[in-house]
């Protein structure tokens, strides 16, 4: 498998120094202790709003630290949950006094890892919140699995908690935005490869030429089943459906749309999807209030998509359509 | 004769060889039912161990094994991080101001271990995790620990390991990563309980060599 990198073991710290001088004017990254944190952290009074996980999700998450967003986020090993140092070095560089929270994703490392470093940071008096995102309908919530992937809702409770705290609203008001925003999402992904890690020599698993992996996560992981690959309506119904039963969306109801790329699927197909969501939605009498298209939740090179809709309200959108400043999302600024 | 800390230091090392020349097989079992990153990721954890306790000459058997748990959270990540992490901790704690080990000494010092992985991971026996090959070694460890020499316990204890590593092919993983797979997971062995495997191993031939 051909990969643009130099050594595998430096392909983070690498990728890191890029991102430092290619976003020199929104974030400082610190090398040494592995993460990125807004440029102008720590924010007096305001609550500091982190996140962290393996990279190779890249823009997520690294690439939403800045106004209106992330003030920090902590990049662990390719598909590597991050480790608890990493999270209480951020934590401390954006505490403006008001507190900070924890954006998690529901997997069994990132959970433990920002556990013990919430541990941490309560040892030094920092208070912190943790929220833990669980979207993924494609997992049955139940005592024989380690519960719901963290998912595509990740990116959009990231932006709209973002733009509350960007306010100076208190940590508890935020957390529970936090909650609701991660209650009211729901995602399914789907793919036609998988990745290569830099490590390895091939991909994660093997998909034949007509085939597709449905209920997939975003590390390169074999998904819930393989199927036959049909066409973009057909795929765009099997993972609306079960999102759209789970959330309980009902006709007359607005949602954030977002068709996500894995990272090896070209827009152009991202677009399609799209066009077969808003039509299947359209169907239902549910409403794209907001949309996003693009890349914001990868799996290195797997080629797939994942759809995530969020039930919006006023608020929602409000914090939506604040502005951001990030190397990956801007707007209003 | 006892477990001396140079004995403990040597096991470290070894385990670190034996994890560095597995780290495309761990990989490779991560690849079926995880997200191919176990092999790289302990590889890295005991690289760091090496290097840490080269300067711990004099330290006794308590600090070493603290030190290893504290620099496996801090550079392995992942799950494996805490609860590996977390059992060296404890096995650490467990052994505190020890400069040797008898072998009622070994099997408590493992069942410190075990009761960190349990109480930072939540799982049982069972579920297709490292568990299923620390479980039964350290219940084969306790019933020879009273009669038995070192090397023959560790022996005892490493060869439930590796049957209890097997055991997990037919699981269904219902803990981690591979929980996600439901059904799919049966059919590969674990490679939690591999590393976990390996890393006992190491300590009986690190054993056997006296």
């Amino acid at each position: 498998m051909k990969k643009l990198i130099n050594q595998p073991e430096d392909v983070v710290k690498e990728a890191l120094a890029g991102m430092a001088v290619a976003h020199a004017d929104l974030i400082n990254v610190d090398i040494e202790q592995q993460f990125i944190v807004r440029k102008d952290a720590p924010l007096k009074n305001k609550v500091g709003v982190i996140s962290g996980g393996g990279s190779g999700h890249e823009p997520m998450h690294g690439g939403y630290v800045g106004y209106g967003m992330l003030d920090a986020a902590c990049p662990g090993a390719v598909f590597t949950s991050p480790v608890p140092d990493q999270m209480l070095a951020a934590t401390q560089a954006v505490n403006g006094g008001a507190g900070v929270l924890h954006i998690v994703k529901n997997y069994t490392g990132d959970v433990m890892n920002f556990e013990m470093a919430a541990e941490l940071a309560a040892a030094e008096d920092i208070e912190v919140v943790s929220v833990v995102t669980n979207d993924d309908v494609a997992v049955q919530d139940s005592l024989y699995t380690a519960g719901r992937r963290g998912v595509g809702v990740t990116v959009l409770l990231e932006k709209i908690v973002g733009g509350l705290a960007e306010t100076g609203a208190p940590l508890a008001r935020v957390a529970e935005m936090a909650r609701q925003v991660n209650s009211q999402g729901r995602s399914m992904g789907m793919a036609l490869t998988s990745c290569t890690v830099p490590a390895a020599s091939k991909p994660t698993f093997e998909l034949g030429e007509d085939e597709m992996e449905i209920g997939i996560g975003i590390h390169g992981e074999p998904g819930r089943r393989r199927a036959k690959l049909t066409s973009a309506a057909d795929i765009t119904e099997t993972l609306t459906t079960p999102i759209v039963e789970d959330l309980g969306l009902k006709a007359g109801e607005q949602v954030l749309a977002m068709v996500n790329g894995m990272g090896g699927t070209p827009l152009l197909e991202l677009y399609i999807v799209f066009s077969e969501l808003e039509r299947i939605l359209k169907g239902k009498s549910i409403s794209i209030a907001r949309s996003l298209v693009g890349n914001y939740i990868t799996s290195l090179e797997m080629a797939g998509c994942s759809i995530t809709l969020v039930r919006l309200n006023d608020e929602l959108i409000k914090y939506w359509d604040a502005p951001v400043h990030t190397p990956a999302l801007r707007w209003g600024r | 004769m006892p477990v001396t800390h140079e004995d403990i230091q040597h096991w470290l090392l070894r385990s670190a060889q034996v994890l560095h020349e597995n780290s495309a097989y761990l990989t490779q079992l991560d690849s079926a039912i995880g997200d191919a990153d176990h092999g790289s990721n302990m590889d890295r954890g005991f690289t760091a161990v090496k290097a840490k306790i080269a300067n711990l000459g004099d330290a006794d058997i308590g600090t070493l094994l603290k030190t290893v748990g504290t620099t496996l959270v801090s550079t392995v990540g992942g799950a494996s991080g805490p609860l590996y992490g977390t059992a060296f901790l404890r096995a650490g704690m467990a052994s505190s101001g020890k400069q040797s080990l008898e072998a009622t000494d070994v099997v408590a010092l493992f069942d410190a271990a075990l009761e960190g992985v349990r109480a930072r991971g939540k799982a049982q026996a069972g579920e297709k995790t490292m568990l299923d090959a620390l479980i039964p070694a350290i219940e084969a460890g306790k019933q020879v620990a009273e009669q038995s020499p070192i090397p023959q316990l560790l022996q005892t204890m490493a060869a439930a390991a590796e049957e209890g590593m097997k055991s997990t092919i037919e699981m269904v993983a219902t803990k981690g990563r591979a929980s996600y797979l439901g059904e799919r997971s049966k059919g590969h062995q674990d490679p939690g309980a591999t590393s976990c495997w390996l890393i006992l191993q190491a300590f009986s031939d690190t054993m056997e060599a006296h």
